[in-house]
């Protein structure tokens, strides 16, 4: 293995190591549902929710970077350009990411919600970023014309991520710090625009993933892939302000969004559906496990397909906003459908490196399964609570907060029981993974 | 193909950039309201406490802890500076300075008089829009 190809084992081991501890700080934040004093004094919600999410964007940007520099790398017509832009961005982002996790333990926090890091870390992520953006532009910018779609996606998801995560941070100027409602619409535009930004990237990877084992380029540079990846485009500049619905902004903000959501969750459903009647048996049996753990996405993708749909009315989503309804459609796309694509993708580069042995295959193929239930029972628990929180806050009178947390005990036990099975699920994948990675890597040094 | 691809592409990043434009201007709709000095410390208190993990405002943050928005209307400043530092459940136990409890509560103060959460007179159309009640 060229020793390029080894940054991007190095960013996905990274990536997975981060998704046991998304799993990991969000099971102790789950416990402290069910047990309010649970570890208060040495980590209390303030940190553990932060650490949690840091943990699980970290996994979703570590994972699709490493897809996708491996992808180019292995192409041949971008293997031989310097490197050394990539390793100095994967040490800017790892003693980046530990300065925060640092912060989050000690409690410094200055930014909003999803970025509470103090604002000096603003600048190490952008430069970051735009290193990323550099090396793949001046990687692949004079095959240009022959781009498939993917490659459109990562360049505008690398793109749209510098523009967003900069507009997240611009409430600090004082032009914009005074106005508490535009100030609230906007850090929403920057983190809903942000979503758009990753799927970009992760959407892409299904993309490259489907069509290297369908053995097929056709799809990808078709009229209905640009359609779609255009489509996506649209949803991810316009179609962010059902997060803010209740919010008292402007009208036209509103209804700009309500029009363009309707079109959103079509996009993916229908790429995978074609791959899905396409594939031969042999490609099947080849990658069994980016198939599998890919076809599972399928089914996530239409459950949240369903609830994005409804929670996107702004009838049903006056009463479902600020409950568990919203959690239940963030995990649903983040783990059901995020993740699951992520790690499909990093079956499929380790399956085309080394394949995995029939134990191996049997143990990830078992833990899917604990996993998929796990999540299932996990998704339907969100949605109760969210049911039984939009009940109490408009159907009910008099009942106080503390009443009502307390009536919803057994339903955070569930949530916290079905978060054991999570991390069991998951983590155990992540951890046969990693040890598949670190046999790659191994391999690759007694090769040479 | 990609020329055609390339100029769809200018095409809406021209929208977009009008778009924004018209949202980080004055001349979109956002309420009257702007937060005093006092509020902004307040809020600079509530992000730095990460008040926002178990609460919420207008329905946005954690869900551990009751939405704020309205608090004041149903609540005195000096109940809420009790709670403030109580500890109670899961809430950890902040030290606020007598000064700092007035930044906070001036902040809650400000964000109730922007609006409404949970929006209870809000009229529902047939074709799914939602007309929010807005606060005067």
């Amino acid at each position: 293995m060229k020793k390029n190809l080894r940054y991007p084992i190095y960013y996905i081991s990274v990536g997975l190591c981060c998704l046991v501890l998304c799993l990991t700080a969000g099971l102790l934040a789950g416990f402290q549902y069910v047990v309010p004093t649970f570890i208060k004094q040495l980590l209390p919600f303030t940190a553990l929710r932060p650490l949690h999410t840091l943990f699980a964007l970290s996994w979703i940007f570590m994972g699709s970077i490493g897809s996708i520099l491996w992808y180019i790398q292995n192409d041949t017509r971008y293997r031989y350009q310097s490197f050394s832009i990539i390793k100095l961005q994967f040490w800017l982002f790892l003693l980046t990411g530990l300065a925060i996790t640092v912060c989050y333990v000690l409690r410094k926090f200055e930014g909003k919600e999803y970025l509470e890091f103090p604002h000096l870390f603003y600048f190490p992520i952008l430069l970051g970023w735009l290193l990323l953006a550099i090396y793949y532009f001046r990687a692949m910018w004079t095959s240009f014309a022959s781009w498939p779609a993917y490659y459109w996606m990562w360049g505008t998801g690398m793109v749209f991520m510098i523009f967003h995560f900069t507009e997240a941070h611009m409430w600090i100027l004082s032009y914009f710090k005074q106005d508490y409602i535009q100030n609230l619409t906007m850090q929403w535009k920057a983190g809903g625009a942000y979503v758009g930004a990753w799927n970009m990237l992760v959407y892409g990877c299904s993309m490259y993933v489907m069509e290297k084992t369908s053995g097929s380029g056709a799809y990808s540079r078709s009229k209905t892939a640009f359609f779609f990846y255009f489509l996506s485009l649209v949803n991810a500049m316009f179609n962010w302000a059902h997060h803010v619905y209740p919010v008292p902004n402007a009208e036209w903000i509103r209804y700009a969004a309500y029009l363009i959501s309707m079109t959103e969750w079509i996009i993916l459903i229908r790429m995978i559906y074609l791959w899905k009647t396409n594939l031969p048996t042999a490609v099947k049996k080849k990658y069994r496990i980016a198939y599998k753990v890919m076809m599972l996405s399928d089914l996530w993708i239409f459950l949240n397909l369903v609830l994005a749909l409804l929670i996107s009315i702004p009838a049903i989503n006056l009463f479902t906003h600020g409950t568990h309804i919203t959690v239940a459609h963030s995990m649903g796309t983040t783990i059901g459908i995020n993740t699951l694509i992520l790690l499909s993708s990093v079956a499929y580069l380790q399956e085309s490196l080394k394949m995995y042995s029939a134990k191996d295959r049997h143990l990830i193929l078992v833990l899917l399964k604990v996993f998929n239930i796990s999540f299932l029972g996990f998704w339907l628990v969100l949605i109760v609570m969210g049911i039984e929180k939009s009940k109490w806050l408009y159907f009910t009178q008099n009942v106080l907060f503390s009443d009502f947390q307390d009536s919803m005990k057994y339903f955070h036990i569930g949530f916290a029981c079905f978060g054991i099975g999570l991390l069991a699920g998951l983590g155990g994948i992540a951890f046969r993974m990693l040890k598949h990675n670190w046999d790659i890597l191994k391999d690759s040094t007694e090769n040479e | 193909m990609h020329k055609i691809y390339g100029g769809i592409l200018l095409v809406l990043i021209a929208c977009f950039a009008l778009y924004n434009t018209h949202i980080y201007s004055d001349k979109t709709l956002f309420g009257k309201v702007r937060l005093s000095e006092q509020a902004q410390h307040g809020e600079q208190l509530w992000l730095r406490n990460n008040c926002n993990a178990c609460h919420q405002l207008y329905g946005l943050g954690g869900y551990l802890g009751p939405d704020l928005t309205n608090v004041v209307a149903t609540k005195s400043p000096e109940i809420i500076k009790i709670f403030l530092v109580s500890g109670v459940r899961s809430m950890p136990v902040f030290s606020f300075s007598e000064q700092e409890k007035d930044q906070l509560v001036q902040f809650l103060k400000e964000v109730n008089e922007t609006g409404y959460y949970p929006n209870k007179e809000a009229t529902i159309k047939n074709t799914g829009w939602v007309d929010l009640h807005y606060k005067k």
